[in-house]
């Protein structure tokens, strides 16, 4: 199958960030593809499939986070990941909503 | 963040007792309660609301350590104990393994940014393999103040 490489930026908008369980659900959706993941910020390049290496990018509300996946399904990978962290907010509010107690 | 900003070492336990999950909760928050860090009456409402965080999803990260952790707002600024375990502790990790370190975490219920700046830190140091050996092999809660405070200073470490 054919290798590609393909990128995106996106931006964390759940108001609590990407804590232990957005950071689980991440790593989840991750490693239903085949393709490599790599996720960084300003400082660091992690790998997309690892809670404990995710854990370490503290992405915070606004933060802007490059991925890059590698594989044969690269570019399903970028966009469910993308629809994940920017569209389903990993199920929680953005700052204006009301918290879910 | 630095350990020392927000670990409290007075409270940290370097052979926990207790040898299965919950006990290991309580054991770390009536240290921080000892060491007056929860505030008057809240040390069972931290240590439960910790425990029904955990049932939803495990904390053992892998590798032999877990964070378990909660906001809560009894807390003004995140606060956080170590212990190690010589026994390990079954703490339904994702890699099924047993846990040897456990890192307790309470954060402010509404500052999220600081939170994720403490596990930055945590999980920095955790995942590098010889920080997780010398944690295990710690004897006392000095030396385990000591590798702290010199992770702090050596982000390799």
């Amino acid at each position: 199958m054919e290798e590609v490489v393909y990128e995106s930026e996106v931006e964390i908008r759940n108001a609590d960030g990407l804590h232990m369980r957005p950071a689980m659900q991440f790593v989840d959706t991750a490693s239903g593809f085949e393709s490599e993941i790599k996720v960084s910020n300003d400082q660091t390049e992690v790998d997309g499939k690892s809670i404990m290496q995710m854990s370490m990018l503290a992405a915070t509300y606004g933060t802007k986070l490059k991925l890059r996946a590698e594989g044969c399904d690269a570019c399903e990978a970028i966009e469910a990941l993308r629809e994940l962290v920017e569209v389903k907010k990993f199920d929680e509010p953005g700052p204006n909503e009301k918290k879910k107690e | 963040m630095r350990f020392a900003d927000f670990v409290c070492f007075d409270a940290v336990i370097a052979d926990v007792q207790a040898t299965e999950r919950n006990g290991v909760i309580a054991e770390l928050a009536a240290a921080l309660d000892r060491a007056g860090r929860l505030g008057r009456g809240n040390r069972d409402k931290i240590t439960r609301a910790v425990i029904k965080r955990e049932n939803e999803a495990s904390t053992g990260v892998g590798k032999g350590v877990a964070v378990p952790h909660v906001k809560h707002k009894a807390v003004k600024d995140v606060i956080a104990v170590v212990a190690r375990s010589s026994k390990g502790i079954d703490f339904s990790a994702l890699d099924r393994q047993p846990v040897y370190a456990v890192f307790l975490l309470i954060s402010p219920a509404e500052e999220p940014d600081k939170h994720l700046q403490a596990m930055e830190t945590v999980f920095k140091h955790i995942q590098q393999e010889k920080f997780r050996r010398f944690l295990r092999q710690s004897q006392t809660a000095e030396e385990i103040e000591d590798l702290l405070r010199e992770a702090d200073e050596n982000p390799s470490l």
